[in-house]
């Protein structure tokens, strides 16, 4: 399987998306922001980072770079998409996932090991995962704070696309505790904090991150298969 | 020349940590009697010849300002105009 990472002018997470993607047995394929096409890849980490340095909003230029117009017809195909962290934030900017995220509500960066809860295992980048399993992985993240109105956050919950919530702690105000959504069809995830950094004992606080890798190798060989389609029914 | 002047601001009912560390940093500067401070952000857009409000929209709508959390509003700078 070939999984492309995304690399953006102030991209800083893409060597450790990569090698994630390298630990979980797939095949890391470097992708530039100014990319036309995606190179044959079967899905797409967008990184954390500073994309174009954060100017006017996080996320909101790189919205725009050539790369994420293949990245965006893609997930609407349902090719599985993982934004992590800045790639939270581009997702949410390119209308890919609802919502917004803001500055933390304490207005301090928050750079720590952070424990989450698994709400849904439903998806391309989680099906791995017990439903309802504690997991411990960095964040560190100035604007974390994931808000949306209401009508959106009780749809979420009713669907069950909040993904992951802090749990022992809430990081930055985000409502309802989410540190992670997914979007109807279920391929494509955006998460706060960083799996990428928590895939071996070396250099994480636990291995808990691989699963998000190994999940979407998972829905990709069911998909190939032609077995289950990946998202949504996975479960 | 002209001068296209957007204003973005966070809805209101989108929470301003920003505008109320100002707002509790008034006291000590001797300030009383402001019961809220909100941040928001002036965008300057020139254009060579006349204003064109409608791609100065567009920019705002598109870049400028994020629908799920902010709202913009538009106003051509009439001093520059005149100025100019």
């Amino acid at each position: 399987m070939r999984i492309g990472v995304v690399t953006f002018p102030g991209s800083l997470d893409d060597g450790d998306a990569a090698r994630a993607v390298r630990i979980a047995g797939a095949d890391p394929v470097r992708l530039w922001h100014g990319d036309h096409r995606l190179h044959d890849v079967d899905a797409v980490v967008l990184p954390g980072g500073f994309s174009y340095g954060d100017a006017l909003r996080c996320g909101a230029i790189a919205r725009f770079a050539t790369v994420m117009e293949a990245v965006a017809d893609a997930a609407r195909g349902g090719m599985p998409v993982l934004g992590i962290c800045n790639g939270f934030q581009i997702l949410c900017e390119a209308h890919l996932l609802p919502g917004a995220l803001t500055r933390n509500q304490h207005l301090h960066f928050r750079n720590r090991d952070q424990f989450l809860r698994i709400a849904s295992v439903s998806t391309a980048w989680t099906s791995q995962f017990i439903d309802g399993q504690e997991i411990l992985v960095p964040v560190k993240s100035g604007e974390g704070c994931f808000v949306a109105d209401d009508r959106t956050l009780d749809e979420l919950e009713a669907e069950g696309r909040v993904v992951a919530r802090y749990t022992r702690g809430n990081p930055n105000g985000s409502q309802r505790d989410i540190a992670a959504i997914t979007n109807e069809a279920g391929n494509v995830v955006g998460i706060m904090p960083h799996p990428e950094h928590a895939v071996e004992a070396l250099t994480g606080p636990s291995q808990d991150g691989l699963g998000f890798f190994t999940s979407v190798l998972q829905a990709l060989a069911g998909a190939s298969t032609g077995g289950q389609h990946a998202g949504g029914t996975l479960r | 020349m002209s001068r296209v002047v957007v204003d973005v601001m966070l809805k209101p009912e989108i929470l301003d940590p920003q505008g109320q560390a100002v707002a509790n940093a008034l006291p000590r500067l001797g300030v009383a009697g402001v019961s809220s401070v909100r941040i928001g952000r002036r965008i300057e857009i020139e254009f060579a010849g006349e204003p064109d409000l409608e791609t100065a929209r567009e920019i705002a709508d598109k870049l400028l300002a994020n629908p799920v959390i902010e709202d913009f509003s538009i106003a051509v700078d009439d001093a520059v105009a005149e100025g100019a």
